[in-house]
């Protein structure tokens, strides 16, 4: 995937931290990627799968034991967080609460030496465009947690960076206010073209925001792709797994031609699917299928796979239909239920599941 | 009406309690009532009178030994709070490392030393000194107090340090602040209450020494509790409650001041 | 171009010197004016006493610590315990003991009277508790002192109420020394006490009475082991200073009560025996470190044995 310059490169990075005594944690396992200018990128996992660390790393305020990190090609590891133009907004906001909301932006460029009227001009600017003016000189305790994070986004974006880190900046807000500053922050990165480097373990917010995502799991980088890749094609069971719903499905390989094969599945018939890079020419495969891509069908009528519907679960805009599978396993079809399209099973029929050629794709594992 | 069922409460435990707090004061009631006797005797109460007060005042021992007490304590309280600083810098908010336990425990020596051994073993020392060089001025008492003040400083501080969000430094680092920068406009802003406390903590604790002092000065050197101390030898007037209840009142001063210090929590 | 390995390293090791550098000043401090002197007062324990006082410097022998244990008699050259010496280190154990016991029994119910106050009150009570612990230790002696004299309260008040004619003698016994400790560190026991109990989860204590467990019972086998922290604390607290008490039993005892602390001050004073004075502090440093260990040891055992 062409992305032009890269901004941030990690090559080869392993960090392990080692605690007295014999224990010692593989945080980040020879993790290599490459974030492009101008990018929204998002790293993606769950809690310990060390995305964290590797904004920290990025940040500064740890070393790699193992690694390289690059920002614009140079070799940034010996470097201070005070020399390196990379910025971070925390998880906890970091406020300093002995300062005004002012004071709090103007700091950043104080300590780049930059002489008091720049400074002014540029704080005003900052308010602006997180729409704070009116609370410039409120202290930071006084106002609310989502003012008080447009106050660390215009901290952390007064001093111009390179790079701009996130580390779950909105996991501390509601529901509504969450959905209102992903959209603000996607703004201010397509207005200001900062590089965005975004830490989260909420898979939708990763979703709806990224230019593109990488997943991670236990210290190491699964798959990186924009989120429809992410989505449509994943590559292994974890990715398919942490985004989505999924169905999967085991088989055997029969033959693979240009990224399509065959795979005779267990419970059911012989299907298209395409294939990940990486699947071993034959042999025991894993094939996932999303819920919306598969249809319910009458048993009569020629079908995928074949079972019982167990239940059927309503959810306003759409419909799940688990279906117990002859032969084992279980299956979940998701059905929208636009007007036109009215499915009228109901639960304990004998259905049939039917998926087309693009629906399946064969598993690197 | 039954009376409910407190889980809370012991048999006796009340009773013993308010006994306590009442037996507690008695005794300083009392002191604190003949200091203001218009008699000689501390305990023939013979009409209201301020002339201890003034007495006390008057007196030019008094006046000497209460100088005396206060320089050694703003002295030796001001450079125990900036070794406790920078020592509660280099000891809070780091992983072990070879050594700080043993920093630990030398910090906090004077709290596992009976007062009276290290007394000893500073006349010891200071008497050979003194012997060598011949200086047999307040030098002796100011280390020796800056020395036994430093643990007592080291504690709020520690404890406020400790308390301290630590990303804060860090996105002080990360918006381009030098180590030194972000100390002066992040970390000192923040500890500063410590500092104080620590601060008023040395110096409530050097005016109040008895022991360490009473070894370590040299002839003529008094400071108001020594003198209070070779006062209690001899004939006892009401000089001493006066002096005693004044003492009294910068306590609860200073206790009133740390309390109001320590309540407001970042 | 140095690899990540070695960055990290570096800069690890440069927080640790830093961290060294920091400590110095409060390091040399204590070294010149608190430590250095102990070993030098260990050397002194092993020198001759001079004639007014003081050591002959760089002569050495084992009088010092000779004369803690025994006396040789003048005349006939016999060794004897130093009876003397053993009744005031005897003195000082017990009446420490003794006073710690005391002030916990007087404690315990002052700290849990607090701790099950309201909220709003506590901080009164504490400030309450915590005035004549931040009073000279000088000052609350001499209270006592007006409180145990012939003409004190005590005595005034058995006379005002018939029960004696003439005034006990209080001062300058045991008796006095006694109280006189109990009065001082009484505060320094509550304290600790009360910070354990502040803690409790009085849904514990409800449980046990659910489990129909006497007052008595919850105390001893509920509320006793949760606050087990603050009572070896406040042990601590009082059982050490009290073994080196000097003030107390100086201003209270007088010659006929002394402790430990005071025959160490009669070695520099009058008794012109310094070596003899530098080993008696040793030995009540030994005394106070183990009764530390045994306390420490005994918390940690204690404390581990909780779910």
């Amino acid at each position: 995937m062409a992305i032009g310059k890269a901004a941030i490169e990690a090559v080869g990075v392993t960090k392990i931290f080692q605690s007295s005594g014999q224990d010692s944690l593989k945080a980040l396992d020879n993790v290599s990627v490459r974030i492009g200018e101008n990018e929204f990128f998002t790293l993606l996992g769950p809690s310990g799968c060390g995305k964290t660390t590797l904004l920290r790393l990025i940040a500064g305020f740890d070393f790699p034991t193992e690694g390289q990190i690059l920002l614009y090609g140079k070799d940034i590891a010996p470097l201070p967080p005070f020399q390196r133009p990379v910025n971070t907004v925390f998880q906890n906001y970091a406020l300093f609460p002995h300062m005004t909301v002012g004071q709090n932006i103007a700091f950043g460029l104080e300590m780049q030496g930059k002489p008091k009227a720049q400074v002014e001009a540029r704080v005003e600017q900052m308010l602006r465009l997180v729409q704070m003016e009116e609370l410039k000189t409120r202290k930071t305790s006084q106002i609310s947690g989502g003012q008080q994070q447009r106050v660390a986004l215009a901290r952390a974006l007064a001093p111009e960076p390179k790079v701009l880190l996130l580390d779950e900046p909105l996991s501390a807000l509601d529901y509504k206010l969450r959905k209102e500053m992903q959209i603000e922050l996607k703004r201010l990165q397509n207005e200001t073209g900062i590089t965005f480097i975004f830490v989260t373990h909420d898979q939708e917010e990763a979703l709806t925001m990224s230019d593109r995502i990488a997943v991670m799991s236990k210290g190491k980088i699964l798959q990186v792709g924009s989120p429809r890749d992410i989505y449509d094609r994943p590559a292994v069971r974890f990715v398919a797994n942490f985004i989505g719903e999924t169905n999967f499905l085991e088989g055997k390989l029969i033959s693979s031609v240009k990224g399509e094969a065959k795979v005779a599945l267990d419970v059911g018939e012989t299907i298209t699917a395409s294939l990940a890079d990486g699947v071993a020419p034959s042999g025991k495969v894993t094939v996932v299928v999303r819920p919306e891509h598969a249809t319910i069908v009458d048993k009569a009528k020629k079908a995928t796979l074949a079972g019982k519907l167990e239940n059927i679960v309503y959810f306003g805009t759409d419909t799940h239909y688990h279906v117990k599978l002859n032969g084992g396993g279980e299956f979940t079809v998701r059905h929208q239920n636009i007007q036109a399209g009215r499915l009228t099973f109901e639960k304990g029929d004998k259905v049939g599941v039917l998926f087309g050629a693009g629906a399946a794709r064969v598993l690197r594992d | 009406m039954a009376k409910s069922f407190s889980v809370r409460s012991q048999p006796g435990f009340v009773f013993v309690a308010l006994l306590c707090f009442f037996l507690l004061y008695l005794p300083i009631a009392t002191l604190v009532f003949y200091a203001f006797n218009a008699g000689v005797s501390v305990a023939v109460w013979e009409g209201f009178s301020l002339r201890w007060f003034q007495s006390a005042m008057n007196n030019s021992e008094v006046q000497e030994a209460t100088l005396r007490s206060v320089f050694i304590a703003v002295t030796a309280a001001f450079l125990s709070t900036i070794a406790a600083t920078m020592a509660a810098l280099a000891t809070t908010r780091t992983p072990d490392y070879p050594g700080l336990t043993f920093k630990y425990a030398f910090i906090n020596q004077p709290l596992m030393v009976p007062e009276i051994v290290t007394a000893v073993a500073l006349l010891i020392v200071f008497s050979r000194i003194k012997v060598w060089t011949g200086y047999s001025g307040i030098g002796y008492l100011l280390a020796a107090h800056t020395a036994f003040c430093i643990p007592f400083a080291y504690l709020p501080i520690r404890a406020r340090l400790e308390n301290m969000d630590l990303t804060l430094e860090r996105a002080a680092a990360d918006l381009y602040a030098t180590p030194w920068n972000t100390f002066k406009r992040v970390t000192l802003p923040l500890l500063w209450p410590g500092i104080l406390a620590g601060f008023m903590l040395a110096f409530v604790i050097s005016l109040d020494d008895v022991v360490i002092t009473e070894f370590v000065k040299s002839g003529g050197q008094e400071t108001l509790p020594t003198y209070m101390l070779g006062q209690l030898r001899r004939v006892v007037t009401p000089e001493i409650n006066a002096i005693s209840t004044v003492f009294l009142a910068i306590s609860i001063l200073f206790v009133t001041i740390f309390f109001f210090l320590n309540r407001k929590k970042v | 171009m140095a690899t990540a390995g070695e960055i990290a390293l570096a800069a690890v090791k440069r927080d640790i010197r830093n961290r060294w550098l920091l400590s110095v000043p409060a390091l040399v401090i204590i070294a010149l004016a608190a430590i250095g002197p102990l070993f030098v007062m260990l050397l002194y324990s092993f020198m001759v006493k001079g004639d007014y006082g003081d050591v002959k410097f760089g002569q050495f022998s084992f009088d010092g610590w000779f004369n803690v244990f025994f006396t040789r008699d003048i005349f006939d050259d016999t060794l004897t315990f130093a009876d003397a010496h053993l009744s005031i280190l005897w003195r000082s154990i017990s009446l420490s003991l003794i006073t710690t016991v005391t002030t916990l029994f007087f404690g315990f119910p002052t700290a849990y009277f607090i701790a099950t106050r309201p909220q709003h009150q506590r901080d009164t009570w504490l400030f309450v508790v915590t005035i004549p612990f931040w009073t000279n230790i000088l000052i609350r002696t001499f209270a006592m002192q007006e409180v145990l004299r012939n003409e004190g309260i005590i005595n005034s008040a058995l006379r005002a109420m018939h029960i004696i004619d003439s005034p006990i003698q209080i001062m300058f016994t045991n008796w006095a020394v006694l109280f006189g400790m109990v009065y001082v560190y009484l505060p320094l026991m509550v304290l600790p006490l009360y910070a354990s109990m502040e803690k409790i989860d009085f849904r514990l204590v409800e449980a046990g009475y659910d489990l129909y467990a006497t007052r008595l019972q919850v105390l001893r086998r509920i509320i006793i082991p949760l606050v087990k922290p603050g009572i070896i604390a406040g042990s601590i607290l009082v059982f050490i200073p009290s073994l080196g008490a000097y003030v107390t039993p100086r201003v209270l005892g007088g010659g006929k009560s002394m402790m430990l602390g005071n025959l160490i001050e009669l070695q520099f004073g009058q008794g012109r025996d310094w070596p003899l004075g530098a080993a008696l502090s040793i030995t009540l440093m030994v005394v106070v470190t183990l009764a530390l260990l045994v306390y420490v040891r005994n918390a940690s055992r204690g404390g581990g044995g909780h779910g």
